[in-house]
């Protein structure tokens, strides 16, 4: 039988597919977090919508609660600024990069800032906070969790703002930018579905 | 016979005599790389295997004679909950998540994991939750009062974790420990499944993996859709005890049911997270030491994907005494039986793989052998919970105990331990006793034995779980010390292992580069591997690339 | 295997292989049919391991060979992917009819009720049509096929989980707060049946233990009858009882008891109404006597440590009379 003791015979010289190329680790790790992430989300949902008109005292939802159309509007639009954010690296046009991801962001802030706002009233004008009831407990959760995970975005998309504004970001950067994207993306997504959730079905 | 080639390292930086020492536990405290965090996930493991392991003593000297009084009613239930959360989520997952972290990039050819720096993090966030779970021993009362543990028991139902139950700040250490472990986990899980998709050696389709990476990649996956629901209930549990929220506060409308689901969402999959990396050990090692080719490949990736997400719909098995109605059993009866299947399958392909082979009773193998027999025995245990109505009489028995310490024991850790022997030379360098692995291997088989075997008749006459003591009279008493006895012959067992690494660490016999004849990549690179794994990377084009070698005239190419 | 199958003999009055009411003997004709499908398994299962084990090791006379590679076979494992499948379907649709005779049965007119409710750590018993409340001791009345009386036991929780597991008569059945169960339990013959809270409910979820006491109908009927009547109040002859009536009334004993007719309304500890009645005290684990009795009012913590009833810190002669008054709530 045959003695092989040449290093160079172990990257074995069979015939190679080439291409050989695998998919970018960075959206990958991206795809496996959403994944959790909904995970986490579904929980919540799934609590929210077990508790739907379960509480012992009052104020309800469809006492308290109004749709948050302008808000939304905003958020979900800057879903596609993000996008053009990503297009207009991949071409190497910094500058729309740039005013793309200063509008997501702004747009990112003004939604806070209508969250902000609707949680002053029901805490202040309503009195409901996450001690009052099952609505309560659920409602500032859910919403709460989804803002969590807006204010992290933000403050990705921040960081690079400030970094394109200062020149650092290049077109091969764009597979970078399109990691971060997703997940603003996601963040909207969620939005979504906890619009539905707690706005729609919930009232 | 043949030899297999080696690689020659570029550097050697795992080489650490002659330095000073200062400066070796500085490069291990900031290592990125994957087999040092590996080698820190299973020593933090075996740490906490002894400690789990050692609470478990004590229980058993507890309830070795009925009415005994060695320790208090509260330490006792302090001792089950730690050590069911010790042995859970610091020695099963963290040794688990170790060993993949250190065979895993290994084996598909690659330098690294994906995101090495997100690799430490994850493991020193888990390493910091295990320390913060028995910090609760001196700060669960907070400062002022004495000590204290958590007591809730591992799956904590609620209410018995709300404030007005559990006072004092335990179940908050055992919130915060089991959420950041639940973040590490999912770190790691999600550097594996990047590492398995994108950093695969050329050549090396996802048909050509070898099956320990694709348990893992399953794994990881369950970890995602297991791991997060938990979290996502220890967030709510934290609302509930700081802020004052009522999502399982019974008091307020809140539901005990619904920690149940959420907890169960968890804790099946979680069962299946563990037993996959001990299929995976098992999927190695048997060929091998049969000498011969698994059999059954795509069958058992097949089998190892559906047991994943069969596992994800039959957690409500673990709550047939809860009251879920006639349709609620009957579905999950269903689900649960069903999951025989693709086990089975599992079970039939490494009959069919030593059948026929030339078995070398190597000490990895008599673990492997000691696994297949345990592991059908407890699948079976499982299939008699799985239907309900005998469920109502096991359920929360100690019969229940002996199930899943005959799956957690007897396949898990077995595989564990075959698999400390297989690799180990790859690691040091050196062999492990085998004399030392026979007297480990029959201690801990007779241990287990005596203590598992038995465990499962106090359950049928009636004795449940988590209590700290018993009258005298109910047919247990005999059956419960031979328990006890059991458990020591295992923690001999354990020394006899824990010596056998130390002594072989310094005094093994030089075990080469491929000591077991073996036919994956990580046995053509030197022992222990450079820290690059390898100098070239390699290109494959079988599974079993250095069978490939070692038998040009016959490669696997041909029949895959 | 065998160990499992040789607990038939075993001597323990918990055995649920030794079963004497109805919903325990139907889970026991289910798991000897899925102890022998599960034994016939292993079995075969475990003797081909073994045989390939034996005939297939590697011998020192062997040739230095590699054996034959195999890769798989379809048919084969076709094969034993539909057999489990089989196995599968026959076990679950035998489970199946016993859940539905258990659980998806009418309820006969004739049922007894009795609501149960869990408490850190003793049980609570209501009977809904009489009136009567009692704890610790359940009593029932054994059923007769020829004509049923069941026993339909409505359970919820005031604190925390519970588990009402007698094994003798019927599996077990959670007791959870904010949420209503139901089970049911017909003891073929009288007799006092054991079992005990098998929900980690804190502790003494330990020694949170049951007796249920199937008496003949007329037995039952009397024990109605006698439990429904109001506490003794006039105690002639016997001054330390009088006295400790009185004791007992003026002391925070009467925020968490009940003795019913007089001042005593509490529902925070168990009914003592006729407490006198009952074989134990403390939901099982300890004998109802006058010594026992006065050691338990004393500090029920020495005696079962983490019972939620506090020490009252009674002297001496207080104690001495309230055990007297306990001791004649017949
Ligand atoms: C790694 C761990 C692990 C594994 C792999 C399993 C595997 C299984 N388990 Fe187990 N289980 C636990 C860990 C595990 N379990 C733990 C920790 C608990 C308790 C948690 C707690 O309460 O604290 C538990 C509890 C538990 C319960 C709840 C008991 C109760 O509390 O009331 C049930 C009920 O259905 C159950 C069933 C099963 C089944 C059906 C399998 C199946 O996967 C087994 C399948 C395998 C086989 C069947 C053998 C091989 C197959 C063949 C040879 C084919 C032919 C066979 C047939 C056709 C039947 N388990
Ligand atoms: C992977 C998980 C795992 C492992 C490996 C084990 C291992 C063991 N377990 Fe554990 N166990 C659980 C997971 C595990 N367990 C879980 C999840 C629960 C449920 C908890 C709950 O109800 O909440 C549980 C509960 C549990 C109970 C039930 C408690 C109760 O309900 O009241 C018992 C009782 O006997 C027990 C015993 C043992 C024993 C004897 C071992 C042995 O195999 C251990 C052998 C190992 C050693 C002995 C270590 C070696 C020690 C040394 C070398 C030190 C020696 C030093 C001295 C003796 C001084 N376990
Ligand atoms: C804070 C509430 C509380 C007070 C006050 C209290 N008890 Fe109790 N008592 C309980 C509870 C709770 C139990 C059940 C304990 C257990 O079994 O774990 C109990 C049990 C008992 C029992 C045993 C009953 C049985 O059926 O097993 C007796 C007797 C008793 N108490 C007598 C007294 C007397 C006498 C006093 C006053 C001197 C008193 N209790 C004061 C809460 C209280
Ligand atoms: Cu009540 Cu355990
Ligand atoms: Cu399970």
């Amino acid at each position: 039988m045959t003695t092989i003791t040449t290093a160079s015979r172990i990257p074995i010289d069979g015939p190679v597919e080439t291409p050989w190329k695998l998919p970018y680790r960075g959206n990958i790790g991206m795809a496996c977090l959403i994944i959790a992430e909904s995970a986490i989300f579904i929980i919540f949902v799934v609590a929210y919508i077990y508790y739907i008109g379960k509480s012992l005292s009052g104020p309800t939802p469809a006492q308290v609660l109004e749709l948050p159309i302008f808000g939304t509007i905003c958020l979900l639009s800057s879903s596609i600024f993000v996008h053009f954010a990503v297009s207009s690296l991949r071409k190497d046009n910094l500058r729309g990069c740039t005013l793309n991801l200063a509008a997501t962001v702004l747009l990112g802030t003004i939604f806070l800032a209508t969250t902000a706002q609707e949680w002053y009233h029901l805490i202040h004008d309503e009195g409901l906070t996450i001690k009052t009831n099952l609505f309560g407990t659920t409602y500032y959760s859910l919403v709460g969790l989804h803002a969590t995970h807006v204010v992290v975005g933000l403050i990705m998309l921040s960081l690079t703002l400030g970094l394109s504004l200062t020149g650092h970001v290049k077109e091969e950067h764009s597979e970078k930018l399109e990691v971060l994207s997703l997940y603003w993306h996601f963040v909207d997504a969620v939005w979504v579905v906890v619009f539905l959730v707690v706005y729609v079905i919930g009232r | 016979m043949t030899t297999t080639p080696v690689l020659e390292a570029i550097d050697e930086t795992l080489e650490t005599q002659g330095r000073p020492p200062l400066n070796v536990i500085y490069e291990w405290l900031t290592t990125v790389d994957h087999k040092k965090i590996g080698l820190m996930y299973i020593v933090y493991a075996l740490i906490f295997l002894v400690v789990g392991g050692f609470e478990a003593i004590l229980m058993r000297i507890q309830l070795a004679i009925p009415n005994n009084h060695f320790v208090s009613p509260q330490v006792f239930n302090q001792l089950f909950t730690m050590h069911g959360t010790t042995m859970v989520f610091f020695m099963g997952m963290p040794i688990l998540f170790g060993v993949g972290n250190y065979l895993v990039p290994l084996m598909i050819g690659a330098r690294d994991m994906a995101f090495p720096r997100l690799n430490a993090f994850s493991f020193w966030i888990s390493a910091f939750a295990g320390m913060l779970l028995y910090f609760s021993y001196i700060g669960g009362s907070g400062l002022y009062a004495a000590g204290s543990a958590p007591d809730v028991g591992w799956f904590a139902y609620a209410p018995l974790t709300s404030k007005v139950f559990s006072p004092g700040h335990s179940t908050d250490y055992w919130t915060l420990a089991v959420f950041l472990s639940g973040v590490g986990s999912i770190g790691t899980a999600l550097n594996i499944v990047t590492t398995i998709l994108c950093m695969r050696c050329k050549g090396m389709k996802m048909s050509r993996m070898p099956l320990l990476p694709w348990l893992y990649l399953v794994m990881a996956g369950l970890v995602f859709v297991a791991v997060s629901p938990l979290t996502a209930a220890q967030i709510m549990l934290t609302l509930d005890r700081y802020l004052g929220a009522h999502f399982f506060d019974t008091q307020a409308g809140g539901s005990a049911i619904l920690w149940m689901h959420f907890f169960w969402i968890f804790g099946h999959p979680e069962v299946y997270v563990l037993v996959l990396p001990a299929f995976a050990f098992a999927n190695e090692i048997i060929p091998v030491f049969s000498r011969k080719a698994m059999f059954g490949y795509p069958a058992m990736v097949a089998a190892s994907v559906s047991i994943g997400f069969i596992s994800l719909s039959v957690w409500a098995h673990h709550m047939f005494t809860a009251g879920l109605g006639p349709a609620g059993n009957t579905f999950f009866v269903f689900a649960t039986m069903v999951i025989s299947v693709p086990t089975g399958i599992k079970i039939f392909n490494w009959l069919a793989t030593i059948w026929g082979g030339k078995i070398i009773f190597a000490v990895p193998m008599i673990f492997m052998i000691g696994f297949l027999f345990q592991f059908l025995i407890a699948g079976l245990t499982g299939i008699m919970l799985s239907a309900a109505p005998f469920n109502w009489q096991l359920s929360a028995s100690y019969f229940v105990v002996a199930h899943f310490h005959y799956v957690l024991v007897g396949a898990i850790v077995f595989s564990l331990f075959g698999a400390f022997y297989y690799w180990y030379p790859k690691v040091t360098g050196r062999m492990m006793s085998e004399t030392l692995g026979k007297w480990h291997f029959w201690l801990f088989l007779i241990g287990f034995h005596l203590t598992f075997d038995f465990m499962h008749v106090p359950g049928i006459l009636g004795m449940p779980r988590r209590i700290y003591t018993y009258e005298a009279g109910r047919g247990w008493d005999t059956l419960n010390f031979i328990v006890g006895v059991g458990a020591i012959f295992q923690a001999a067992g354990t020394l006899v292992l824990v010596y056998n690494m130390i002594h072989s660490y310094y005094k093994g016999k030089e075990a080469g580069h491929d000591p077991w004849d073996a036919w994956t990549l990580e046995w053509s690179v030197p022992s222990p591997p450079p820290s690059y794994n390898f100098a070239i990377e390699p290109t494959v084009s079988s599974r079993r690339p250095l069978w490939d070698i070692k038998h040009p005239e016959d490669p696997d190419a041909d029949y895959e | 295997m065998s160990l499992i199958a040789g607990t038939a003999f075993a001597q323990s009055p918990t055995n649920i292989f030794d079963p004497a009411g109805t919903p325990a003997r139907s889970a026991f004709g289910l798991s000897m049919l899925v102890l022998s499908i599960t034994l016939a398994i292993f079995l075969i299962v475990a003797g081909l391991l073994l045989y390939a084990l034996v005939r297939f090791r590697h011998r020192s006379t062997d040739s230095n060979r590699e054996p034959a590679q195999i890769y798989g076979s379809n048919q084969i494992e076709l094969s034993w992917t539909v057999i489990p499948i089989l196995i599968v379907v026959t076990l679950f649709l035998t489970t199946t009819r016993v859940i539905l005779g258990t659980e998806a049965i009418p309820k006969p007119a004739s049922a007894i009720d009795v609501t149960i409710i869990g408490h850190q750590f003793w049980w609570e018993y209501r009977y809904p049509k009489s009136g009567v409340v009692t704890a610790n001791e359940l009593h029932v009345p054994i059923s007769d096929p020829a004509s049923p009386t069941p026993t339909y036991l409505t359970m919820s929780s005031a604190d925390v989980s519970h588990s009402f597991w007698v094994p003798r008569l019927a599996g077990k059945m959670d007791l959870i707060p904010n949420r209503v169960n139901t089970m049911w339990i017909d003891p073929e013959a009288t007799g006092l049946y054991l079992g005990q809270c098998a929900q980690y409910c804190g502790t003494q979820h330990a020694k949170m233990l049951l007796r249920v006491y199937a008496q003949s109908p007329q037995d039952f009927a009397a024990w109605i009858e006698q439990q429904n009547k109001p506490a003794q109040q006039e105690f002639p002859g016997n001054a330390a009882a009088t006295e400790g009536q009185a004791v007992f009334m003026k002391n925070a004993c009467i925020n968490c008891h009940t003795v019913k007719g007089t001042v005593a309304t509490g529902r925070f500890g168990p009914d003592l109404t006729h407490l006198a009645s009952r074989d134990t005290i403390a939901s099982g684990p300890i004998q109802n006597t006058p010594e026992n009795l006065r050691k338990w009012v004393e500090d029920p913590n020495t005696m079962k440590p983490g019972s939620l009833m506090p020490a009252m810190h009674l002297n001496d002669h207080d104690l001495d009379v309230i055990t007297a008054y306990l001791s004649q709530l017949h």
